[in-house]
């Protein structure tokens, strides 16, 4: 009897598949169902944000920053207002310092939460994401508030944020879906200030975050799916340049917030999680921990800011517009207002490598100025891209089905790798 | 902070002396500039120095400095950011390619395999040849692109648009039908612009 002749079998994952996480087609060469190799091919949804940065004022490339990471907004603002500051030498408020910090970790929450339900909905587990949903609404509610939009805020500004918290938060209205009782009861945590809204959250959120616990920890599909699962060891985590959550799962303390803090981060107290070993459902472990983690971190920050009023936003009208009230009566700030808003700033020559502990990982804006009202170079490292480079690496040896379950865990989201 | 980077420059000095040029501090970092020939060697000894211990290579991009106002040099450099988590220190390493038609730098995907993607990457936008890269294809642009994207020559609408031909009922590609406009031009001013002499 002859041997059949196997051949190893190609098969394309996506561009369009609802477990890509976006527009990623990741060509896996399988020997029967083991996966011997993945090449994943992106740019499908490059946009070129840097060489769009080229060609428009400092301040108009900001929003495209939102853009990147579209499940975690604002903190890639962060990283681009923290490189230009660090050009322009200019002096962040205090208070603006506590704000961003608040809203960063706000948006871990956000972004952990669409992790951890659409990594569980990916591989089975359909009632996650439903939760974790119904949690972000609250977050989305904030930044509404706050920036006057729901994902792509284009709340920061080079020297400190747009505007000061709100004190009220928008309420909902009586309606044919909604009787008076219920409108009530919506509107009760909403009756005080943004900060009184987010406070109210942060009392809930344990709860609803030992409610993930209790769905997902110790479910035995759950971890049949994640435990043993696309190991990397620490050595070859730092090899392959990983960092945030990816690099912690494997067992490295690193967190930017503590090892090299920018803003206020020194003066909060928190605690860096990491697992033991480096595998999907240690980097599941590490992200729930550290939605508990930021949710202390926006306690502290909305005691700081109840009792601290102050300007968010500096007064070196260079950089940041003066009020309309001083541009109505005095010429000095009109000429300043319509420099600003007509020539941009200028950035004094020079290149500035600024860092963030981004949810995903380290986030970090490259500026290269030459003094001009535009950038001559943006450079976006985001943390997507090492890990999805590492995706060869994890899924190698694997059956096809635990290609899912690492592509959740790495966290993608491909407007962030591909820029 | 900074008595930190001072540490980390004389040991730059110590361990390098000429190989490297002078290391530089400025807005809270330190760059250094390599000649194209030692590049790999001091990489690697960036790396397994126990004195510098650079674990990781964070970020690697190319730059096209032919635009840049007032600079005469190499037109290419690819540029890396390391980071130590021994010693918790960055350092900015750039390299400049030695020929401006044709450039070429040596691959340090042996030294951090995360320089994989990295160099794929300035190598599709910028055409920055990398010696040694085993896989160096396109990475972010569409198959079958022609040119490198963000070289300063390159328009920003591009060369060719895509769109649907009703009556070969097929994609096609053809030129551009959009003009190239700038709302705000680009200006760089003198030394001391409206800091306020008394007079603007």
């Amino acid at each position: 009897m002859a041997v059949a002749d196997i051949k190893n079998y190609t098969i394309n994952f996506g561009p369009q598949h609802p477990a890509a996480h976006g527009v990623l087609r990741l060509v896996l060469e399988l020997d029967g169902e083991v996966i011997v190799r993945a090449d994943p091919h992106i740019g499908l949804l490059h946009r070129g944000t840097e060489k769009l940065a080229e060609s428009r004022t400092w301040l108009q490339t900001l929003p495209f920053l939102d853009r990147l990471d579209y499940t975690s907004m604002i903190p890639s603002e962060h990283a681009y207002c923290l490189a230009v500051e660090r050009l322009l030498g200019v002096a962040v408020p205090i208070r603006a310092q506590y704000i961003r910090v608040m809203i960063d970790e706000m948006t871990r929450i956000l972004n952990h939460l669409l992790s951890i339900g659409t990594h569980a909905l990916d591989i089975g587990a359909m009632t996650m994401v439903l939760y974790t949903f119904r949690e972000r609404e609250d977050i989305f509610d904030v930044l509404e508030a706050l920036t006057g939009i729901r994902m792509h805020g284009a709340y920061y500004r080079p020297g400190g944020v747009y505007r000061d918290l709100p004190d009220q938060m928008p309420k909902y209205k009586e309606n044919k879906f909604k009787n008076a009782q219920t409108v009530k009861e919506l509107n009760e945590a909403r009756s005080g200030s943004l900060l009184d809204f987010l406070e109210d959250f942060t009392n809930r959120f344990p709860v609803y975050q030992s409610e993930y616990h209790t769905l997902l920890t110790d479910n035995r599909i759950w971890k049949q799916r994640t435990v043993g699962i696309g190991v990397i060891s620490p050595e070859r985590a730092l090899q392959k340049g990983f960092s945030g959550p990816m690099l912690r799962g494997s067992g490295i303390e690193w967190d930017l917030r503590k090892k090299q803090p920018y803003e206020v981060y020194d003066r909060m107290d928190f605690d860096i999680p990491v697992g033991v070993n480096g595998d999907c459902y240690d980097r599941y472990l590490v992200r729930m921990e550290e939605m508990l983690q930021a949710n202390r971190i926006i306690k502290q920050c909305i005691e700081w800011l109840r009792k601290n009023p102050g300007p968010v936003i500096t007064d070196d009208h260079k950089v940041a517009p003066p009020s309309r009230e001083k541009m109505k009566g005095s010429m000095e700030e009109l000429i300043h207002h319509f420099k600003l808003f007509s020539e941009g700033m200028h950035v004094p020559a020079g290149e500035a490598y600024a860092a963030i502990e981004h949810p995903k990982g380290e986030m970090a804006v490259w500026a290269v100025s030459d003094g001009a009202n535009k950038p001559y170079r943006i450079r976006l490292h985001t943390a997507g891209i090492p890990h999805l480079a590492g995706v060869d690496e994890l899924v190698r040896g694997h059956m096809l089905a635990d290609a899912t379950a690492v592509i959740g865990t790495i966290d993608l989201v491909l407007g962030d790798v591909d820029r | 902070m900074s008595a930190k980077l001072d540490r980390l420059i004389r040991q730059l000095k110590q361990s390098f002396g000429d190989r490297i040029g002078e290391p530089v501090l400025a807005f809270g970092q330190v760059t250094i500039v390599v000649p194209a020939g030692n590049y790999v060697d001091v990489v690697r000894q960036l790396r397994d120095d126990p004195a510098l211990r650079f674990e990781q290579l964070m970020d690697l991009g190319g730059i096209d400095y032919s635009e840049f106002t007032g600079y005469q040099g190499k037109r290419y450099a690819a540029v890396s950011q390391l980071l130590s988590i021994t010693h918790n220190w960055r350092l900015t390493v750039k390299v400049f390619a030695e020929d401006d038609e044709f450039p070429v730098v040596a691959s340090v995907m042996d030294v951090w395999n995360s320089a994989n993607w990295y160099e794929r990457e300035a190598f599709d936008l910028f055409g920055i040849h990398f010696e040694g890269h085993v896989d160096l294809r396109r990475i972010l642009t569409d198959y079958g692109f022609v040119g490198h994207p963000f070289r300063k020559d390159f328009p920003l609408s591009g060369y060719v648009e895509m769109r649907y031909d009703p009556e070969q009922k097929r994609v096609i590609y053809q030129p551009v039908t959009i003009e190239p406009r700038e709302v705000t031009p680009r200006i760089v001013r003198e030394e001391g612009y409206g800091k306020g002499d008394g007079r603007g």
